[in-house]
């Protein structure tokens, strides 16, 4: 069996995979992390969404040995150092941003790239980057504003 | 998914002396990951092709552009040295992740009857670069999921020819955003005009030949023939043949007006 080596939220991490594992499988059932989601495994719902060498990425329709080398962001990676919640996730915390909770991994790491590309996103192009991120539950309003909050927080931090 | 051996390809030689017999080709995986899934295929093993550096670049030529076969939708969305038009098509597909991960050459290579690239490539004349040599978008594309491409060739590459205008309308089917009905529209220097359509036929990517003929005498929306007949057309729960066949007049249009 290969091994795959990457780094995971600044770890180092290794580990033995079959060709078929995919990059959520290694997360979640290899590294434990499970805060990443699988809401459809076809692709579709972006729960699964991570971040690997500073793009987002659906990691249900990747192979773990395409990651290999790679450095990878999950939402484990995502609250501050003394573990408390980091930007993003408190300002949807703050805006109610979820209710069941499932598809918030996703969302919150697609939050995360956008706003590396576009620190101050419109509406507009806020929801056009949610394209690939369905949440059942809050019909988005709230989530868009969270992600304008988050943007507002972070530009007034600078 | 049945489990297969992972090989990564560091050149192109090297690929396709591990392709042939069961083994397959993967880029991006967006495509070809939900297939394996629904156990669609049983490769013996997936030769990975996004690392490999001689497919990885957009060149600008003299009046033209080569993309690289494993260059992602995304690097061609941002790239300033491809025609706006093409540009604009990759900006269009799927979802940012998708689009971070899915290659012009899978999309080239698989040939979806609703793929966006596979209008451009027909809507410029471009030249499709193979393992096997390098063929013409004209003779490449050869029906659904059907191409020019040999056992074990790979697409290494699309040569764009630089339009004097160009233009690619995307009718969004609702539940997959891939394209109901896309019109790439595109006019060159010394005015020939192409027009291809994709989502629509049960043949694939092709060329409306009574749009082009009207087109090229006086370029202008007001010239684009009423649908054409929904004859061999595709018909789903998304829309009838009818339908699709007047969205092509209409997608045609709006993508000459917005030339
Ligand atoms: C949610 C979602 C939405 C999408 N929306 C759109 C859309 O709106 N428009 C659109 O056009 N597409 C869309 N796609 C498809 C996407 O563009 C794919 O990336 C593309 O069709 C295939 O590219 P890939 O690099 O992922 O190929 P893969 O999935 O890796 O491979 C696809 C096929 O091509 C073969 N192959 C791959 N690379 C090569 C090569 N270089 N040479 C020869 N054979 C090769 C593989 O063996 C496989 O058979 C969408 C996909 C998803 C998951
Ligand atoms: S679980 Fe990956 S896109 Fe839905
Ligand atoms: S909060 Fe339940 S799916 Fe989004």
């Amino acid at each position: 069996m290969p091994t795959v080596s990457m780094t995971v939220n600044g770890k180092s991490v290794s580990g033995e995979v079959e060709g078929r594992t995919l990059l959520v499988q290694f997360l979640r059932d290899h590294l434990s992390l499970t805060g990443t989601h699988v809401g459809c495994d076809t692709g579709q719902c972006g729960a699964c969404v991570v971040n690997v060498n500073g793009d987002s990425m659906k990691s249900c329709n990747m192979l773990a040995a395409s990651a290999d080398g790679a450095e990878v962001k999950t939402i484990e990676g995502m609250a501050n150092d003394d573990g408390s919640l980091g930007v993003i996730q408190q300002a949807f915390q703050d805006n109610h941003g979820l209710q069941c909770g499932f598809c918030t991994p996703g969302m919150v790491m697609t939050a995360d790239d956008l706003l590396a590309r576009n620190p101050n996103p419109s509406e507009v192009e806020i929801r056009e980057y949610l394209e690939g991120n369905l949440c059942r539950c809050t019909g988005y309003h709230n989530i868009v504003k969270s992600i304008q909050a988050a943007s507002a927080a972070m530009t007034a931090g600078e | 998914m049945y489990n297969f051996d992972y090989v990564k390809a560091s050149s192109v030689a090297d690929a396709t002396a591990a392709l042939g017999g069961d083994a397959q080709a993967i880029s991006g995986g967006q495509t070809l990951i939900p297939t394996l899934k629904a156990r669609l295929g049983q490769p013996s093993s997936l030769v990975d092709l996004s690392g490999v550096a001689e497919m990885s670049g957009i060149t600008a030529g003299d009046g033209s552009v080569t993309i690289g076969g494993a260059v992602t939708h995304h690097a061609v969305s941002e790239s300033g040295d491809v025609p706006a038009s093409v540009a604009a098509l990759a900006a269009g597909i799927g979802d940012p992740a998708v689009r971070h991960r899915g290659t012009i050459g899978g999309s080239v290579a698989n040939n979806d009857p609703s793929a966006c690239y596979p209008s451009a490539c027909l809507g410029l004349g471009a030249t499709i670069h193979t393992s096997g040599g390098d063929v013409a978008a004209d003779d490449y594309f050869q029906g659904m999921f059907d191409t020019a491409l040999g056992e074990g060739q790979i697409v290494t590459g699309v040569t764009f020819p630089t339009p004097a205008k160009a233009n690619y309308q995307k009718f969004v089917q609702p539940a997959s955003r891939f394209a109901l009905v896309g019109v790439f529209v595109s006019q060159m220097a010394d005015g020939y005009v192409r027009v291809a359509v994709t989502g629509a036929s049960e043949s694939g990517v092709f060329r409306w030949s009574d749009a082009e003929t009207a087109l090229a005498g006086n370029f202008s929306a007001d010239v684009v023939p009423a649908a054409p007949s929904a004859d061999g057309m595709i018909a789903d729960l998304h829309g009838s043949a009818a339908y699709r066949a007047h969205l092509i007049s209409v997608m045609t249009k709006r993508a000459v007006a917005a030339c």
